[in-house]
């Protein structure tokens, strides 16, 4: 084992320093080594568990994961995953003082290793002077040790990001390539509720749909048809590069007049969702920019082309890919768009659609819920969970909610979840055990992925079903299903897509969830609401989880 | 509970500091503000457990007990047992940590203690800059290069 310790001093007050080092993903804007840098699978940079996978500026591709973090203590410990250099078991940990006399900071960067005998000192050299050393000095001169400017431009305009969205890194367990442009802000939050869409397919369907982005300003919003006139133009909130809440910008953009089967919709309430966010920040590839993020919206139709039975004054609603809902009109395929009845409000359709065809289409068709029947939702203060919950109640069976805390237990709690886990406090598969006498769970709903699916397969009855419909806090990983032989065990992975992608499949779930609304068998949040053009507050509060229930944009 | 916290770099290799500090009895050969110590019964200034009786500049006395001391880390903590100063549960550890880059030493000084909260600023101010701070600076004059 070898131990490598260095430390310095920084002549800047420790909160500053740490600011910069407690970005998990940020070294690549300090240290020279290191040209780019993502994190895997959508992680917040501060989440214990993130991965970063970050290339050289050599050309060495390294995965690094993230051990333990303190604000307090400003400390984190890391270790590397996978790298070109045997540098077996390298943990290390990086660790700030405040050197009260004189306002600097102290730090210590210290790791140990196991490295192959005859590499061993080449291999401490480069740790001790390549990776540590060469970090100080960058760190000593970001904070005016005099020489030129340590802080690399994060922008995609100065500099273009090396591994972008072209070069997929292949073979990974991750989703789509994560052509992060933007910078260290733009990043999902697990726990927060993703969409039933996963990424890979829905994307090349938003794709096929919506044409090609290498027309300059002819981008996917413009769906088929041609402008009429040529200044024909609408405000929308425009992508013009991945990043944060920040790159939602409101710009006024070409509307063109409906096509054949097409209708010119004038939105009154957009739909915010988390895969907004996922489209923003480049995680999901269905935008390409420049683009109009969001797929959920109602409106009033403006304009129909030949071959609709939609006409002026129609009330409507939609939810789903090509994306562009982020404006005050659009033109849409007419085959996608709802009517709203009377008593459906504008806003309710444009909160809830999309999640409500979802709750519908999981509980009757992908997995068709019995009275008598204990199902578990995972989330279940989320926006589909909420649904869920009710409406499997509404069905006859028993439901047993997941929650992360006391508050969100007593949302589901009022929405009637016969039991509630809590579980930060306790093994939510050993509850379930418990609750259900040791049977399980006859279907298991689960948005969650990572954190939740091996403890959802044990919590599972025999026989019993897991419904995997997102990710939030990272893909579920490699299983071999010859062990779900133990219990009969089924799994779905459903997408949005596949059940919701023509009229025959997606009316009768929209019938259903408004039939529900109307009977008040379903209760909807009121949700708050921003002005289109302050679309990036709603990604700020939704990202940061300051909200429940639903988010929309008004027009 | 209140808690003082003072660092400072000492220009020296934390081993030829750590000589110096080690001995729980010479505060009076480093610092300005003691000027008679011994060690009670007889004991050694290492033995852990021992105390040390000291007479401060002003005339107070104070008497504190060593805690641990560790030559690994190169730390020692101790409690107040006596002194002229409103502190209750007062434990105190200096501790130094090596700089490679230019082998320095970074010292850390800090204690926590219960006292009356309408002498908690004076006390952070005697104890922080008359103790801690008037200690490294010491330290740092000693070892200057």
């Amino acid at each position: 084992m070898v131990q490598v310790r260095q430390s310095t001093v920084i002549d800047a007050p420790v909160d500053d320093v740490w600011r910069v080092l407690r970005d998990f993903n940020g070294h690549d804007r300090w240290h020279p080594a290191i040209a780019t840098s993502a994190i895997e699978g959508a992680l917040p940079v501060d989440a214990i568990g993130a991965v970063r996978r970050f290339r050289l500026a050599d050309g060495g591709e390294l995965r690094e994961q993230l051990l333990s973090l303190s604000d307090d203590k400003h400390t984190l410990t890391y270790c590397l995953l996978e790298a070109p250099l045997p540098l077996m078991g390298y943990v290390a940990t990086i660790r700030l003082k405040p050197v009260t006399d004189g306002d600097g900071t102290f730090w210590e960067w210290r790791s140990e290793f196991r490295p192959p005998e005859h590499c061993r000192e080449e291999l401490t050299a480069l740790v001790r002077d390549g990776v540590y050393r060469a970090g100080f000095e960058a760190i000593r001169r970001m904070f005016g040790g005099g020489g030129r400017p340590p802080l690399r431009s994060a922008s995609p305009t100065t500099s273009p990001p090396i591994d972008g969205g072209e070069e997929a890194p292949a073979a990974r367990s991750g989703p789509s390539p994560v052509p992060f442009a933007g910078g260290q802000e733009a990043r999902a939050r697990p726990g927060s509720f993703p969409l039933p869409l996963s990424g890979g397919e829905v994307a090349r369907e938003a794709r096929r749909s919506g044409g090609s982005s290498a027309d300059k300003f002819a981008p996917p919003w413009q769906g088929s048809a041609q402008p009429s006139s040529a200044n024909a133009t609408t405000r929308a909130i425009v992508v013009e590069r991945y990043g944060g809440p920040e790159v939602l910008e409101v710009k006024d953009i070409a509307l063109p007049s409906p096509g054949p089967g097409e209708v010119l919709v004038r939105h009154t309430a957009i739909g915010v969702n988390f895969i907004d966010v996922y489209c923003r920040t480049g995680y999901f590839d269905l935008l390409t920019p420049p683009g109009v993020p969001g797929m959920e919206a109602a409106g009033v139709v403006e304009a129909a082309g030949p071959g609709v039975d939609f006409s002026a004054g129609d009330r409507i609603a939609y939810a789903g890919p090509p994306i562009g809902a982020y404006a005050e009109r659009r033109v849409m395929p007419a085959e996608l768009l709802v009517r709203l009845p009377d008593d459906i409000a504008d806003e309710t359709a444009a909160a809830g659609l999309l999640k409500g065809v979802s709750a519908s289409f999981l509980l009757h068709d992908v997995h068709p819920v019995r009275a008598g029947q204990t199902v578990l939702v995972h989330a279940a203060a989320g926006g589909v969970g909420q649904l869920l919950v009710q409406w499997a109640r509404d069905l006859g069976a028993t439901v047993i909610a997941t929650v992360s805390g006391d508050d969100k237990a007593r949302i589901v709690e009022r929405l009637g979840a016969d039991h509630i886990i809590i579980y930060t406090r306790e093994n939510f598969a050993d509850a379930v055990m418990r609750i259900t006498g040791s049977r399980g769970a006859d279907v298991i709903y689960d948005a969650v992925g990572a954190d939740t699916f091996a403890g959802s397969l044990e919590a599972l009855a025999t026989r019993g079903h897991l419904v995997s419909f997102g990710q939030a806090s990272g893909p579920v990983g490699n299983w071999d299903i010859g062990r779900f032989a133990s219990k009969s065990l089924t799994v779905s992975r459903p997408n949005y897509g596949h059940f919701t992608d023509t009229r025959e499949k997606l009316l009768p779930h929209v019938e259903r969830f408004f039939g529900m609304l109307r009977q008040r068998r379903l209760m909807l949040e009121a949700p708050t609401r921003y002005p289109l053009a302050n679309a990036a507050d709603a990604h700020r509060d939704l990202e940061a989880r300051r909200t429940t229930g639903s988010l929309i944009l008004t027009v | 509970m209140t808690k003082v916290y003072i660092s400072s770099v000492i220009d020296a290799p934390a081993a030829d500091v750590w000589r110096v500090v080690r001995d729980f009895n010479a505060l009076p050969d480093w610092t300005p503000f003691a000027v008679e110590s011994r060690i009670e019964q007889n004991q050694r200034a290492d033995q852990v457990g021992c105390i040390r009786n000291f007479r401060l500049r002003d005339g107070g006395v104070i008497r504190e007990r060593l805690l641990s001391l560790s030559d690994y880390d190169l730390s020692q903590s101790y409690a107040i047992l006596e002194s002229p100063m409103p502190v209750e549960n007062y434990i105190s550890t200096l501790s130094l940590t090596p700089i490679t880059d230019g082998n320095r030493t970074f010292a850390e000084w800090q204690a926590e203690f219960d006292c009356p909260p309408e002498r908690e600023a004076a006390l952070m101010q005697q104890i922080g800059t008359g103790v801690f701070l008037a200690g490294l600076n010491a330290l740092k004059q000693r070892f200057r290069r």
